[in-house]
């Protein structure tokens, strides 16, 4: 891949606009939230963010907010990340690493089903022993 | 301890980022066998006082977690750059700003893997405290070299507000596509020796 202009990255923004359209239920209102602190970033949260990044663009969805934020107070299952899907519990996962990551897209963001493993915190703890919160 | 770094510089950054500061600036500057970085903040500052303490991993201002009694993001840092022959050096002013600049000794054997440039800017400019962060990337080796400049407000006034997963994937492309011409140079006019910093753990990053 060659050096892209700003002017390059502008037209490949509009002509991604315009495919966008087509999928835009997919993944809907759906928010990432990666915990970046000192301990986050240690135990190997960049990559997951990147990952999560990846995958998303490899599956074409476009419309999933990924931000980040500070330590959740879960230090000992760093990375922690926080997944909000419409119609599903909100769920912090820990001891996430970049295969999880791309689970944690295909499993809950896309099948809409709980990766019960790395479940932590949330939702309560009679809810992380169902199986995928079938 | 991190690994790499540039996840020491992405613990760093995103304290300027919490003292609120309205522009960050960051240089990022490779020659062969030198890394020097600088980052400028025009954020709250602070008093003789704190930054005396704030090499101690044990001290913590206590504003983003009230009983924790550590804080690790500079100690971490310093204590890097100690190990391979670098330099540190905090200077800030209360009600004015923060300049932290460090360097590392890339070739000596105790220095951290350089890990993914591209990856961890992406997280800065993306980061939800960071208003205006412009970012000075070079590689010198004295016979020439490559440069690239970052800035917020531009790419965001391309992009959009970068918040949602498509914007974010262009953004990440358009990193990696300046990262890569950085890499090119450094592929056909450096030595093999300083290769070492961008191969073991940058495939494990990737």
């Amino acid at each position: 891949m060659a050096k892209m202009t700003l002017e390059e990255l502008r037209k490949l923004r509009e002509k991604k606009q315009n495919e966008i359209q087509k999928r835009d239920i997919e993944g809907k209102d759906a928010r990432i939230i990666v915990g970046m602190g000192t301990c986050g970033i240690a135990a190997g949260a960049k990559p997951v963010l990147d990952t999560f990044l990846e995958v998303l663009d490899e599956k074409k969805i476009d419309n999933v907010s990924v931000t980040q934020t500070g330590c959740m107070g879960l230090c000992y299952v760093e990375p922690t990340i926080e997944v909000i899907v419409p119609g599903m519990p909100d769920v912090i996962y820990g001891k996430v690493d970049v295969e999880t990551a791309r689970k944690i897209v295909e499993q809950h963001i896309i099948g809409k089903q709980l990766v019960t493993d790395h479940m932590f915190d949330r939702p309560a703890a009679d809810i992380i022993k169902k199986d995928g919160g079938k | 301890m991190h690994i790499c770094i540039d996840d020491y510089l992405l613990d760093i950054v995103q304290n300027s980022f919490e003292a609120g500061s309205s522009l960050v600036e960051l240089t990022f500057a490779e020659t062969g066998t030198n890394l020097f970085c600088e980052i400028r903040d025009n954020g709250k500052g602070m008093n003789a006082e704190i930054q005396r303490r704030v090499l101690d991993p044990f001290y913590s201002d206590g504003e983003k977690h009230k009983k924790r009694k550590v804080g690790l993001g500079l100690p971490f840092l310093s204590q890097a750059c100690d190990a391979c022959d670098g330099t540190f050096a905090l200077q800030s002013e209360e009600g004015i700003g923060t300049t932290v600049s460090f360097s590392f000794r890339l070739d000596h054997i105790d220095a951290p893997p350089m890990g993914n440039v591209a990856s961890t800017f992406l997280a800065l400019l993306s980061h939800p405290l960071c208003e205006e962060l412009v970012i000075e990337r070079s590689l010198e080796t004295g016979k020439g070299g490559e440069a690239y400049t970052l800035r917020k407000s531009e790419l965001e006034a391309v992009l959009g507000p970068f918040e949602t997963s498509g914007t974010l994937a262009l953004l990440r492309q358009y990193l990696s596509s300046q990262e890569e011409e950085l890499e090119q140079y450094r592929e056909e006019n450096l030595l093999d020796m300083h290769r070492r910093n961008t191969s073991p753990s940058r495939q494990q990053e990737m």
